[in-house]
């Protein structure tokens, strides 16, 4: 069996199962946002439930519109909050605690290797990353989960992408899953998990293997995993607040599609407008002209994301009327961002520095774009009018490349501004 | 497909007769490949979840005709990887509150496919009907039987069958119908 289906099968209490099997398996969280959830809960009270099946396992972050930016949107959050607190779960967060719900989970050690995790978000597939099985689904899905524990699941076909070879300079995580996109198309990997393997997966540090199975769902996967190791170990041994287990893939388990890549070929990528399919080198892009750089998101707000822009931001100014906005993504890297001098470089960069929200990934608040403005941003979608207007562009890259556009005001490689 | 006895068997109490609606008759409205939820309903709409309100929005950035025009029993139809992006419900709920009937597609993203059946949006997948089907067209459908039929052109397409649990969950009424018959004690 591959690692997904024996998690999938542990889940469900079975000694295996085969793709296409109907299961139910038992969740170990259920996580909803300040988007998805109040239509859960709304759903749960309709039909007259009145406890969750298990207040330590069900999850709300209010963090896709907070800070409130909206008297609708604080109406949302107070749905949630009251929830939370008349059913006293023990993990709601806001104000000061709250941060991306991708990045805070695994940093707070409440998603851990071997979980089943669903999550009313599509970037619910990040925690593969941890060695889990994790998927995104609807709102009355999560209600039905937080009111029994349970959920029904097709157990997916699994789809292999091995990486050989070092990575080239500026190179993350995120090129690598951009360039798996740029594949396979957005709906390459439709219904099926991508198992990402490899000798340069296994050289990726936990920040960069986060985002890329972050973005597996940009390919129609229901989720990404990666088999845990000393990396895993490392990141969940001093985070994990419940009892963990990895689980790797057997040597004969079927793949129905396998897919191998040079590192050696791959540069930094850019998804041009308006699918994440639409990958290119950096340096083939040409020459387009940008007038924001958001650094941010449940892909790339993480600590290593934030310190490789300072790199490249160091000493330097963005662009003349550029606004460069940087999110990061939980208050703990926030603190550390600021400890390590990080704000210092951004503040005299010319840069914002947000509350950790999802803000402008989805067009929300902190940073909408105008009519016909492009964007050059580190989250993980570029469609019609996903950051503000309708005539609006997102490029999506890695934060160097981020960086770097900001400071020239195009889109950019980041020997462009740092040298070799 | 092999099927092992799962531990707690997915399986459905005594269907209650409340049936898919059948005898749907529509307009259709005509899309291309890899409609995202953020076409089908902008996150800028999104910090409600009234679904007369979403309807207002649906399909704005794609076709900003769309909400005015739609008629009741209307019909979408589009191409591969319909509803691909974000899981927000707020997209099924959007296309039925603006008066859409049924939505047809040669294949649909894995979160839209399973919200609509949870929250009662008929969908079904063919790729024979997007292929000669154009903007305008009446298009007749039972979704029982997985049958569409163009009456504007006279000719039978038949979509690839539902799968049966998929089926049971629509006759029981929907998911959390499904969870108060299976889960009695959480009530």
């Amino acid at each position: 069996m591959t690692i997904t289906e024996k998690i999938l099968a542990r889940g469900a209490g079975l000694k295996e199962v085969l793709p296409g099997e109907l299961i139910n398996a038992r969740v170990d969280i259920a996580l909803g946002n300040d988007i998805t959830a109040p239509i859960a809960i709304s759903e749960f009270r309709r039909i007259g439930a009145k406890k969750v099946f298990d207040r330590r396992k069900v999850v709300l972050v209010p963090d896709h519109f907070t800070p409130n930016k909206d008297i609708k949107s604080a109406t949302q959050c107070k749905v949630l909050r009251e929830f939370a607190m008349e059913q006293k779960l023990t993990h709601y967060y806001e104000g000061g605690d709250v941060g991306v719900e991708h990045a805070l989970l695994p940093e707070k050690g409440v998603v851990v290797p071997g979980d089943v995790v669903v999550g009313a978000d599509s970037h619910t597939c990040t925690y593969g990353a941890l060695g889990a099985f994790s998927t995104g689904v609807g709102s009355t899905d999560l209600a039905a989960a937080m009111i029994t524990g349970e959920l029904w699941f097709k157990v997916p076909e699994s789809m292999k992408f091995v990486y050989y070879g070092r990575l080239n300079r500026w190179v993350s995580g995120k090129d690598l899953i951009l360039y798996a996109i740029g594949d396979v198309g957005v709906d390459g990997a439709l219904y099926r998990a991508m198992e990402f393997a490899g000798e340069a997966v296994r050289k990726l540090s936990m920040d960069s293997r986060l985002a890329m199975c972050n973005m597996a769902i940009e390919a129609g996967g229901k989720s990404g995993i990666i088999e845990p190791d000393a990396v895993t170990k490392e990141y969940v041994k001093r985070r994990a607040e419940r009892p963990f287990r990895f689980y790797s893939s057997d040597p004969d388990a079927g793949y129905v599609e396998v897919r191998e890549y040079d590192c050696r070929k791959i540069e930094p990528q850019v998804a041009c407008p308006h699918l994440p399919e639409n990958t290119r080198n950096v340096t083939d892009v040409g020459e387009v002209r940008i007038d924001q750089v958001v650094i941010g998101s449940c892909t790339n707000g993480r600590i290593e994301d934030l310190k490789v822009a300072a790199m490249v931001l160091k000493g330097k100014h963005v662009a003349p009327n550029l606004r460069l906005i940087i999110i990061p993504a939980t208050p703990d890297i926030y603190r550390e961002a600021m400890e390590k001098g990080y704000f210092d470089i951004f503040l005299k960069a010319g840069a914002v520095i947000s509350p950790p929200t999802c803000g402008p990934c989805l067009g929300g608040h902190m940073g909408v774009l105008a009519p016909g403005e492009r964007a050059v941003s580190t989250t993980n979608r570029n469609f019609v009018g996903r950051m503000g207007d309708v005539t609006s562009e997102v490029y999506l890259a890695n934060p160097a490349v981020a960086a770097a556009s900001a400071v020239k005001g195009r889109v950019a490689h980041p020997d462009e501004v740092c040298g070799l | 497909m092999t099927v092992n006895q799962p531990a707690s068997p997915v399986k459905i109490a005594k269907p209650r007769g409340i049936k898919p609606r059948t005898g749907i008759k529509g307009r259709v409205w005509k899309f291309g490949p890899d409609i995202d939820t953020d076409r089908i309903i902008p996150a800028r709409y999104l910090n409600t979840s009234d679904p007369e309100e979403l309807a207002r929005h649906c399909m704005e950035d794609e076709d900003p005709s769309f909400s005015k025009s739609v008629k009741p029993g209307d019909i979408i139809v589009a191409d591969k990887n319909f509803g691909c992006g974000s899981s927000r419900e707020h997209a099924p709920i959007a296309i039925k509150a603006s008066g859409v009937s049924c939505v047809i597609a040669r294949s649909f993203a894995r979160i839209f496919y399973r919200n609509s059946f949870n929250m009662g949006l008929p969908i079904l997948e063919c790729g024979d009907a997007v292929d000669s089907t154009d903007a305008g067209d009446i298009l007749s459908v039972d979704i029982a039987k997985g049958e569409i039929r163009n009456v504007t052109r006279k000719k039978t397409y038949h979509a690839r069958p539902v799968p049966q649990f998929m089926r049971e969950l629509v006759e029981t009424g929907g998911l959390m119908e499904w969870v108060r018959r299976k889960f009695p004690q959480a009530f």
